[in-house]
């Protein structure tokens, strides 16, 4: 913020910068709607907010609307303090400089993706979004998934639709909050001017909806769960196993990983999960079997699993480590080789591994 | 009305959640509502008499059926009143609380069982319900929460509803609701924060709604495209759920039922991997007496219960006698093109390890030819 082009300060005004100072040290929190297609409501969940935060006592101003806007999202964009856009090159962009200087607590954004006009202080707006929380204002914006980069091709694949203008998934995960604005595929048509069907899918077009409903869904479950990562870390506590299907294929030269590769990559889509691969490495392998190795870990990588080579002379002691680490939920292992005179005296290594991983489902494939 | 409307079955819709207060009945009520508005005949047939104020506000200018009243020990409990429903028989009954257990005296002992008598007269319902109340995640919801819960629906009524409807709500925005006393009574506020509002139990309990609100719509999409033959477009992962089912093998998963108290949570653990693989899904008893009349009545019991609670998840349950169980349970799996035989690994003290495996590991050892998943037992929370 340039201070010097700020006018004197009022004793309200030095109030408000000392409760900036205060949200800022606090920290400002940035929280995101996500809605899976236009219609779903997130502008009115947003602007909702808004007002009954303001209604608590918040300063709530809104920097940004969308141009079309249904009655109900007007009537409440009325009740609240809105900063109009500035013109640049005879296109409107939000007056960041504006809001920094009216320094309110909370600021909407709506919506989030959008580029902004040539010759302004950031070409993107999540950028702005950036700046202001940089200063201490939290902000309230909302994303359609069309609008989110990584989910661009998908969403044209599967409507035909296209955008220029995207937030980097990235920026989603980084969020403090989201929440989805999930309503059934026949209310969304019918905001959209069409006919209401049934519930349930009726249509092609309620079809593809729905695929996108499923996206937003895992979405928004993808950054909940990256959030309670960070939770467990920041509380060191322990992991919080369950939420999410994680395999983990564990793959010697004589298993048949081939076939336990591909039932991984069949759990990891039917799930939504994620797909593990690792190898305790053995010292004594021949370089057949090394080759081996090589090749069914490239084929893992193929499959979209994540590789790994643990070194550790007990290898049930290493995937045990790895499976809490990654909070492994199934584990998939080969039939062990003929018992010897080893494994009779401290344990087959399959059922010692069984023994092992307490909370954790073992499959073991035969050979 | 024309006798084939009324011999159609009504269509369900459930609000899933994942904790009180995240606004489940408010959003039933608003949609219901505006379908009241569309010219729509809706009804309430059921709301918590101590429901949030903002939420009554709701009901107003809904048809609100009165409830049923019954006593038991000395005390009056309001139910949902079906027949009263029935008679009145709305387009659309709107109710809370899916999982509810009915007071005993009651007609039917669980209100989903209810909800499908309104179902079958035709009446499209509404309702609400949290995640920990499915059946096949009690187990993990303990792992968890390390919170047993006792009331639960079964998959199958979830799924059979036309449509889900996640309700989202950030968990902070969920604990001031709690501190501000919205969601429950101030005496009760203490307990929730101990209970599923702990530390991470939210968050998790919330990736786990939005998870299952996936699969839910999934499955309606499969259903779909196989009735309609629609295509998905193919662009690396353009579909979420995966290839298409067709040239996939079909898995055939077999639950092996003791009277072990763990057989509850194979049979959910299977069911629940079964719907995800799209596989069927047998349950199997190995009686070694001669006849299973001969069991000793305690066990027989306890089995009987097991292979109740597998039909009742919409398991074939099947009976055979065998001097050597964990052969005939691999003999059957061969026999009937099993992929993946389900067990419990209990926990083997040493002595019985010194005489001979515990009876999980003798079924990987026999059958080295199938899958075997040992399912592991949840209860014991990893961080207590």
């Amino acid at each position: 913020m340039r201070v010097s082009d700020l006018p004197k300060p009022s004793p309200e005004r030095l109030l408000k910068q000392v409760q900036a100072e205060e949200s800022k040290r606090w920290g400002a929190r940035l929280k995101i709607f996500l809605g899976y297609a236009p219609g779903v409501g997130k502008s009115y969940r947003m602007l909702d907010e808004a007002r009954r935060r303001r209604e608590r006592g918040e300063d709530v101003v809104v920097g940004a609307l969308q141009g079309r806007q249904s009655e109900e999202v007007h009537a409440l964009a009325e009740k609240l303090e809105v900063i109009p856009p500035v013109n640049i090159a005879a296109r409107q962009g939000i007056d960041v400089e504006a809001i920094l200087h009216r320094t309110p607590q909370v600021c909407v954004i709506d919506p989030l993706a959008a580029e902004n006009p040539l010759g302004s202080r950031n070409a993107h707006r999540w950028q702005d979004v950036q700046e202001l929380l940089r200063n201490g204002i939290s902000v309230l914006t909302s994303v359609n998934l069309l609008h989110v980069e990584e989910y661009g091709e998908k969403v044209q694949a599967i409507t035909g639709k296209q955008t220029t203008e995207t937030i980097p998934k990235s920026f989603l995960l980084a969020a403090d909050d989201i929440v989805i604005v999930d309503i059934p595929t026949d209310l969304c048509l019918s905001r959209l001017g069409e006919k209401l069907t049934p519930i349930g899918i009726s249509n092609s077009r309620e079809r593809q909806l729905s695929e996108l409903r499923e996206l937003a869904l895992l979405l928004t479950a993808e950054v909940v769960d990256a959030q309670l990562e960070s939770y467990v870390h920041a509380h060191g506590i322990e992991p919080v196993f369950g939420t999410h299907e994680r395999f983990l294929v564990c793959i010697t030269p004589e298993c048949n990983a081939i076939a336990m590769i591909e039932s991984g990559k069949r759990n990891k889509e039917r799930f939504q999960g994620e797909l593990y691969v690792v190898y305790v490495r053995r010292p004594d392998a021949s370089d057949d079997e090394n080759a081996a190795i090589d090749s069914y870990l490239e084929s893992a990588r193929a499959a979209g699993a994540t590789t790994e080579v643990l070194e550790n002379r007990d290898p049930i002691e290493a995937i045990n480590e790895f499976a809490r680490e990654k909070r492994i939920t199934q584990i998939f292992i080969g039939h062990g080789s003929h018992e010897n005179w080893r494994d009779r005296l401290f344990g087959d290594p399959l059922l010692r591994l069984i023994r092992a991983t307490e909370g954790i489902d073992v499959r073991v494939f035969p050979h | 009305m024309p006798s084939s409307e009324e011999s159609r079955r009504g269509k369900l819709k459930v609000y899933l959640g994942y904790a009180a207060g995240v606004g489940k009945t408010f959003q039933m009520l608003v949609d219901g509502k505006a379908a009241a508005q569309r010219g729509i005949d809706v009804v309430v047939a059921y709301f918590e008499p101590h429901t949030r104020p903002d939420t009554i506000a709701l009901i107003q200018g809904l048809d609100a059926l009165p409830h049923r009243k019954i006593e038991y020990r000395g005390r009056t409990f309001e139910e949902m009143d079906t027949d009263t429903v029935l008679r009145r028989k709305p387009q659309i009954a709107l109710l809370d609380e899916l999982a509810h257990t009915n007071i005993p005296g009651s007609e039917r002992s669980k209100r989903w069982e209810d909800v499908q008598v309104l179902l079958d007269a035709g009446i499209e319902v509404w309702t609400t319900m949290n995640v920990q109340h499915i059946e096949s995640l009690n187990d993990q919801i303990w792992q968890i929460t390390g919170i047993q819960v006792r009331e639960t629906v079964p998959d199958w009524v979830v799924r059979q509803a036309a449509e889900i409807v996640a309700v989202d709500v950030t968990p902070d925005a969920l604990l001031n609701r709690l501190k501000r006393g919205a969601i429950y009574k101030p005496e009760m506020v203490q307990k929730a924060l101990e209970g599923f509002f702990k530390g991470s139990n939210l968050g998790a309990l919330r990736e786990l709604t939005l998870r299952q609100a996936a699969h839910e719509v999934d499955l309606r999409q499969s259903a779909y495209d196989e009735s309609s033959g629609f295509q998905v477009p193919r662009i690396s992962e353009a579909r979420p759920g995966g290839a298409p089912l067709d040239n996939e093998p079909k898995e055939r998963i077999l639950i092996h039922i003791t009277a072990d108290p763990s057989t509850a949570m194979i049979i959910r653990r299977g069911r629940r991997v079964a719907d995800y693989l799209h596989a069927d899904c047998t349950a199997l008893y190995v009686h070694t007496t001669p006849e299973v009349s001969q069991l000793a009545a305690k066990e027989r019991e306890t089995v009987e219960k097991h292979l109740r609670f597998a039909r009742g998840l919409q398991i074939e349950t099947q009976i055979l006698g065998g001097s050597d169980v964990a052969k005939t349970v691999v003999e059957f799996a061969r026999r009937n093109q099993v992929t993946q035989i389900f067990v419990a690994h209990s926990q083997t003290r040493l002595r019985e390890r010194l005489r001979g495996r515990n009876f999980a590991e003798n079924i990987v050892r026999l059958a080295e030819d199938l899958q075997v998943t040992v399912v592991a037992d949840r209860s014991h929370r990893s961080s207590s």
